[in-house]
């Protein structure tokens, strides 16, 4: 029921202030870092949960992106329905990728993950349609009532998304579903000998990742008014939503959002202070460094320090 | 496609494949073997290109150059793998996950290191074998990639009579099969993959130079030879040394092929099309293991 | 004669060019208790893997109660009765004691939560784990962990169960406690199938006996029988 709660106000929160007086720039900012919560919640649920590290958590996004554009530009669709679609499929591409390499182990998943990126950025180069290697400008629609802009609307629209997100990512976690991933990922061997489904479940996680990662990539191209491939299906995606959990902390839904939080601001404010690859080097090494020294990320390093209480699950 | 321009392009692809071959023999050993998640085997190589660079520009032959990287390079492998050792291999549990994450973030902070010190445009080396052209009949064959060729040969062929013929070598494939017999014959498995994956790691550098002598490189190169040389590995079958030779003459043919006929913008989604293939259809390899 | 429970005819099974497994067949009688034994590497984890399906064997027929399971993902099998328990513990390290039951407590048995954690305590308390229920799997010894992969399989409600060497290194009063479970599961109807190297506890435990010896079958018989077996005997200690 706190969840419940909780989510209400966030949303509640997100609305309140597109409606304040508050500086512009925040909401541009703000709309990045709920991006990430959504692109890091969704990593997590095959990542954390089942233990399939995904890299190509830029091709789920940039896809979900493209998806958007052609319903925009064939039918002049809602934002609500390109959303829709962008998850459709995105998870079928996950659905895809899944079948085809969940049967092998894991770091197989992984290569082909990068396998996907490749070709989905060299499908979209060479599609005239949706812009090709140079990309499209794009003419948002007007304002909509009651918000000022069209970026507060899109921060809020993606409010809602990451508590949708979450909100999937924690039914999951609670649920027999989470139990399974969680035997899959200690021991997968034992896993499929105790009657769990092996294959379903990770086919089950990889779509639902794949469609959440569409998702948020569909709200993309109306935020930059602007697409192309090099920089929708960018590696910044999937290192960000890969080092966002392991930061975090994967076990928990609040692991990815704490590490998107976090990771988002700090990655905003070098960017706009340093330089954009300086940005991401900082990302890198928090992720190796988190990985080495403290694998259980910030959430685990909360219940060390007996800041959280330790549950047994 | 007429078949002159066909034969060209499988001369092309037969000296582009043994030189793949020998780009993925690190890996081969290195993943095939040892077992270890190494996606950040080919941005050392491409850190063994720039490293070459570095070295032409004081006048250095890149092959020169890169053979001398070979023992600097061993020592870094050397330490990569106590360090992932220590850090993931031992601990058991989620080393696999954690495993993948620690050498995606390292692919990761080369490219970028690399960006930041040297940019974003494309290095090239120079050498007498460089630009010109060796006539054969009615064909010209670039003298770069008959060079590539030759030493992707020896470094081909001589790893695998080190992996076949002698002590080390044969100590090395035993512990990819049989760890803990290797364990009851005293010797100790883990200095053995240490050593092992320095080797891996050395040969990357002479890798490394040889990509920058077939063409110019760029940070990102890396993430096109993830495609490629996991390509090779998972269709040669993990640890076969003949079978990484016969995957990169695949591999190489094929991208001619499709270079020839669609362009370059296509070329590299070849690799990554044979990797999900190969994993889709027999994931074993051509001669698994 | 009780009813052939697993019939195992003519299987094989390569690793590249090794033949790990060639042309063995076998069946155990429902309520059996049933030994296989056979040097290292003659095998017999091989089989196992086969039967409840870790492995696809390439050439025969694996029959389980009359219905063939050679092509059943090993869920599938898991779900019509056979458990078994892995040679090194394999448990879901992340969870308590507790937890690594309440997995096939429901995905195998079909139980609810609030059923599968009342049962998973009960099992707890036959095999003597019960103030352990809350430990952090990683945290058990080595024969608390052997109980915890024998509980677990008995978690699964099965009607067979194979054994996996779960007595290897253990002392001697630690073989007694995990064979007095063995046997108190077999009295309740349950087959068992003991891969063993402790040859004592074979013969004490097995109404008939198999031995394996590279990839086929070189002796069956009575434990007595068995071990006088001068086939059985070169076998292990190498011609």
């Amino acid at each position: 029921m706190k969840f419940w709660i909780g989510m209400a106000v966030t949303v509640a929160l997100a609305a309140g202030l597109a409606l304040s007086r508050t500086n512009e720039y925040f909401f541009y900012a703000g709309f990045v870092v709920l991006q990430f919560v959504v692109l890091a919640t969704a990593w997590n649920i095959l990542g954390g949960y089942a233990g399939y590290v995904n890299f190509g958590t830029a091709a789920f996004f940039g896809i979900g992106a493209y998806t958007a554009v052609v319903l925009f530009k064939a039918a002049g669709a809602p934002l609500a329905l390109q959303i829709l679609a962008a998850a459709v499929i995105s998870g079928l591409l996950g659905f895809g990728t899944g079948l085809l390499t969940l049967r092998l182990r894991g770091i197989f998943f992984s290569i082909a993950t990068v396998a996907v990126i490749f070709i989905m950025e060299t499908a979209m180069v060479n599609w005239r349609y949706v812009g090709g290697a140079t990309g499209m400008q794009l003419l948002r629609p007007p304002v909509m009532e009651p918000f000022e802009s069209y970026t507060r609307m899109l921060f809020v629209t993606m409010a809602i998304l990451a508590v949708i997100a979450v909100s999937i990512a924690r039914y999951i976690e609670v649920s027999w579903i989470g139990r399974g991933l969680r035997a899959i990922r200690d021991s997968e061997e034992a896993a499929e000998c105790f009657g769990v489904p092996t294959l379903q479940l990770k086919l089950f996680a990889c779509t639902v990742s794949g469609a959440l990662m569409g998702a948020a990539g569909a709200a993309m191209p109306m935020y930059m008014s602007f697409i192309e491939p090099p920089s929708s299906f960018s590696l910044t995606y999937s290192v960000s939503a890969l080092a966002m959990p392991m930061i975090g902390g994967t076990s928990h839904w609040l692991g990815p959002v704490i590490g998107a939080v976090l990771l988002g601001s700090v990655q905003q404010i070098v960017t706009v202070t340093i330089s954009n690859e300086i940005n991401v080097l900082v990302v890198g090494v928090l992720l190796v460094v988190f990985v080495v020294a403290a694998p259980d990320g910030i959430l685990g390093l909360l219940k060390k320090l007996r800041w959280l209480p330790r549950s047994s699950r | 496609m007429s078949f002159e321009l066909l034969l060209e392009a499988i001369v092309f692809g037969v000296l582009l494949g043994c030189f793949y071959a020998a780009v993925s023999i690190g890996l081969s050993v290195a993943f095939g073997l040892l077992d270890v998640p190494h996606v950040a085997h080919p941005a050392i190589m491409v850190l063994g290109s720039y490293c070459t660079y570095v070295l032409g520009r004081y006048g250095w032959d890149p092959i020169v150059a890169g053979i001398a990287l070979m023992p600097l390079f061993f020592l870094l492998g050397v330490a990569i793998y106590r360090f992932y050792y220590e850090s993931f291999e031992k601990r058991g549990s989620d080393a696999g996950v954690r495993g993948l994450a620690f050498f995606f973030g390292l692919a990761f902070i080369i490219e970028v290191g690399l960006i930041l010190v040297f940019g974003v445009d494309q290095r090239m080396v120079e050498a007498a074998y460089i630009g010109r052209s060796l006539a054969l009949g009615e064909f010209r064959i670039p003298w770069r990639m008959v060079v590539a060729f030759g030493v992707a040969l020896a470094l081909t062929a001589g790893l695998t009579i080190y992996l076949s013929r002698t002590f080390t070598g044969r100590a090395i494939k035993a512990v990819a099969q049989d760890e803990p017999a290797l364990r009851l014959m005293g010797a100790n498995p883990v200095r053995i993959k240490q050593w092992a994956f320095g080797i891996a790691t050395g040969v990357t550098a002479l890798a490394g130079a040889m990509l920058i002598v077939v063409g110019p490189v760029e940070p990102s190169l890396d993430r096109v030879y993830i495609g490629r040389t996991f390509a090779v590995v998972v269709l040669a079958g993990l640890g076969s040394m003949t079978g990484t030779l016969a995957a990169g003459l695949i591999l190489g043919i094929s991208e001619s092929i499709v270079l020839m006929q669609f362009g370059a913008s296509w070329a590299p989604a070849v690799a990554f099309g044979l990797l999900l293939v190969a994993l889709g259809i027999r994931p074993q390899g051509l001669f698994g293991r | 004669m009780a009813a052939a429970l697993l019939q195992v005819k003519s299987v094989s099974k390569h690793f590249g060019g090794f033949a790990a497994l060639s042309e063995v067949s076998l069946e155990v009688a429902e309520g059996e208790r049933f030994g296989l034994i056979g040097p290292n590497g003659s095998g017999k984890t091989t089989l196992i893997n086969c039967v409840s399906g870790a492995l696809r064997n390439e050439a025969g027929s694996i029959v389980f109660r009359g219905e063939e399971i050679s092509r059943l993902a090993a869920y599938q099998r898991t779900r019509r009765g056979i458990a078994r328990s892995f040679q090194i513990p394999r448990p879901f390290h992340s969870m308590s004691v507790l937890e690594n039951l309440v997995v096939p407590l429901g995905y195998v048995v079909g139980l609810n939560d609030t059923d599968a954690h009342a049962e998973a305590v009960r099992i707890l308390k036959t095999i003597g784990l019960a103030d352990k229920a809350q430990t952090p799997s990683n945290r058990l010894s080595q024969v608390e962990l052997r109980k915890l992969e024998l509980a677990r399989a008995m978690a699964a409600r099965p009607r067979l169960l194979i054994s996996d060497e779960a007595m290897a290194g253990l002392a001697g009063n630690e073989v007694d406690e995990v064979l007095k479970i063995l046997f108190d599961l077999n009295a309740t109807g349950i087959t068992i199938i003991m891969i063993e190297h402790i040859m004592q506890a074979v013969m004490r435990f097995s109404q008939r006996v198999i031995c394996l010896d590279a990839g086929r079958i070189i002796c069956e018989g009575t434990p007595a029988g068995i071990v006088k077996n001068p086939d059985v005997q070169r076998a292990y200690l190498g011609a």
